[in-house]
């Protein structure tokens, strides 16, 4: 059987309860099972909904408009590469291919080891250091396709 | 050229945190305001021309003067969903001054009476949200933030609250929705949100920099406020400047300053060798300035829209003749698809259309007629929908293949039954 861990379970019912309505509590869950996860499987879906005493569409069809939610695992460093038109005009594209080659992966593909997905996103609010990736939380940027490697190994890749 | 209001401190890190804020005047502008008469705020503000900053160039007074006049519960939303590619300035301002948003907003809600707000913020913004979270605490232990503030009977809580990815959610009734627990679908207008918004009560959505202005113009007087800027387009403005310059970054400038100056004094110009091709002068959806345009223009909200397009959020995009215009509307166009919110037909199956068709034109897939066929179908996208989305991505495809014809041509030329090398990059 599906389950989360006690704190979690415990987060979404404190949540639940924080907005004037439960269905604000909905985004809040599904960040926080992914916090826990690293993507938000199906099964997340009707225990969500059981703890918020809401239908199951409600928070699918909040899962599925947000493009911030996984709906499929992704490995331990989600690297995000912005390649939105400031970023694009500053070499993105190019540090999107190389990362991807590095790594052998296609886009949104994760890497043999489990260690790294190279996705392609819009704009991150990151266009006067472009280009730039996220890697899970936290922003990179002026970066070279070198100075990225550096980064991702530092960080376990 | 430079002229710092709200970006003053924005070099001191101490200004991030509560102690440092106070050192540098930090609430006092809260105290004073808690003193006056709500109704003297607002007009404070409608005398100083404040127009909203995140995009439509609302004036802010106005905005809030449509609230009604009974004592119905009401809310405050900052937005802080910022998203139109090219735009920079809220993170920078939430991340070195998360107390002087905070302060604009209690001013805020206390001129409109609101008890509750919330900042929405885009959930990318992980720094922003970890700085905002220990301000909030730091302004309740302060008692800057609950029950009774400052001694003035006055009560607000304030709340922040995270977007999940949806650019969308930066049009206020999609902002609504998401915060309401839904999909972040805009709602059609009329009833505005001051009449009818969040949970269909009365709600004020303004941007960030409007609400950390507020602040200003409350503490300096609107008439000290209107010695910047243009008669009807007062204060000074954070840009976001992208692109190829040699100095990107967010400036702050008096309204009214010319492209001319901003790019090639207040950000160190082009990079040696190049020459000015276009300007996007306000966010990607934001009609293109060709060369020519961009040395004439003036950067306030009358200034462009003379030359046909928009100041939106202060996103300048500078764009040197190293780069293909077909390219970069390519890489707009996707973006559009993605971001639309699919309820309305023009929106969801034009930018579907128009993503389709430069990208075809951009590979050599495509003849002449399809560069008219752009037009065609972004003039069916404008004022057809419920939210502006549509026409965001109609305004930039009209403006590139008109003004950049010759270019677009050429491009088919060139690439005629061809398959361009750099297919891969951008599938």
């Amino acid at each position: 059987m599906f389950k989360l861990s006690p704190e979690c379970d415990a987060f979404i019912k404190k949540e639940s309860t924080r907005y004037e309505t439960v269905h604000s509590a909905i985004i809040p869950a599904l960040f926080r099972v992914q916090q826990e996860l690293g993507w938000v499987p199906p099964e997340a879906v009707s225990h969500i909904s059981g703890l918020l005493k809401v239908p199951d569409s409600h928070v699918n069809e909040v899962l599925y408009f947000y493009t911030m939610f996984n709906k499929e695992p992704v490995g331990k460093l989600h690297v995000q590469v912005c390649t939105n038109v400031s970023c694009a005009m500053n070499g993105a594209r190019e540090l999107h291919e190389s990362l991807c080659k590095h790594f052998n992966v296609e886009n949104g593909q994760i890497s043999k080891d489990g260690k790294v997905t190279v996705s392609k996103v819009e704009c991150l609010g990151s266009c006067g250091t472009a280009p730039m990736m996220q890697v899970n939380d936290n922003y990179y940027e002026n970066l070279t396709t070198e100075s990225a490697i550096r980064k991702l190994k530092e960080l376990g890749a | 050229m430079q002229t710092k209001l709200l970006s003053e401190h924005y070099d001191k890190p101490e200004f991030q945190k509560i102690d440092g804020y106070k050192k540098h005047g930090g609430y006092v502008v809260l105290a004073k305001a808690l003193k006056m008469d709500p109704k003297a705020i607002i007009e404070e503000v409608k005398a100083s021309g404040l127009r909203g900053r995140g995009g439509a160039g609302f004036p802010t007074g106005t905005k809030w003067s449509f609230l009604p006049a009974n004592g119905e519960p009401r809310y405050l939303l900052c937005n802080a969903d910022e998203g139109e590619p090219g735009t920079f300035k809220d993170r920078l301002m939430m991340e070195r001054a998360p107390h002087q948003l905070i302060e604009g907003m209690i001013i805020s809600a206390f001129a409109v009476g609101s008890k509750k707000s919330y900042i929405y913020l885009r959930g990318e913004y992980d720094e922003s949200r970890r700085v905002i979270e220990g301000a909030l605490k730091e302004a309740y232990a302060a008692g800057l933030l609950g029950k009774n503030i400052l001694g003035s009977g006055f009560d607000h809580d304030m709340d922040l609250y995270m977007g999940a990815g949806a650019y969308i959610c930066g049009e206020e009734t999609g902002m609504i929705s998401s915060l309401e627990g839904l999909k972040g679908q805009p709602k059609l207008k009329p009833p505005f949100p001051a009449v009818q918004g969040y949970l269909r009560k009365p709600t004020i959505v303004n941007n960030v920099e409007t609400l950390a202005a507020v602040k200003y113009i409350i503490r300096d007087g609107a008439a000290a406020y209107r010695k910047y800027g243009t008669e009807k387009s007062p204060g000074t403005k954070l840009f976001s400047v992208s692109g190829n310059v040699m100095k990107p970054g967010n400036y702050e400038v008096p309204l009214g300053i010319t492209l001319k100056d901003l790019i090639f004094n207040v950000c160190g110009g082009l990079k040696p060798g190049r020459k000015l091709k276009a300007v996007i002068p306000g966010g990607s959806s934001a009609p293109v300035l060709n060369a020519d345009e961009s040395m004439r223009a003036t950067m306030d909200y009358e200034g462009l829209a003379q030359l046909g397009s928009m100041l939106g959020s202060g996103a300048v995009i500078v764009i040197d003749d190293s780069n293909s215009m077909v390219d970069l509307l390519d890489v707009i166009m996707h973006f559009y698809h993605h971001e639309s919110c699919g309820q309305c037909t023009p929106c969801r199956e034009g930018t579907g259309w128009l993503s389709k068709i430069v990208h075809d034109i951009r590979h050599g897939k495509a003849d002449v007629r399809d560069i008219d066929l752009v037009k065609k179908v972004s003039e069916q996208m404008m004022g057809k929908t419920i939210c502006a989305l549509s026409d965001a991505a109609a305004m930039p495809a009209i403006s590139f293949v008109t003004k950049f014809r010759d270019e677009f041509e050429q491009h088919l030329k060139n690439h005629a039954g061809s398959r361009e090398s750099g297919e891969t990059l951008h599938a």
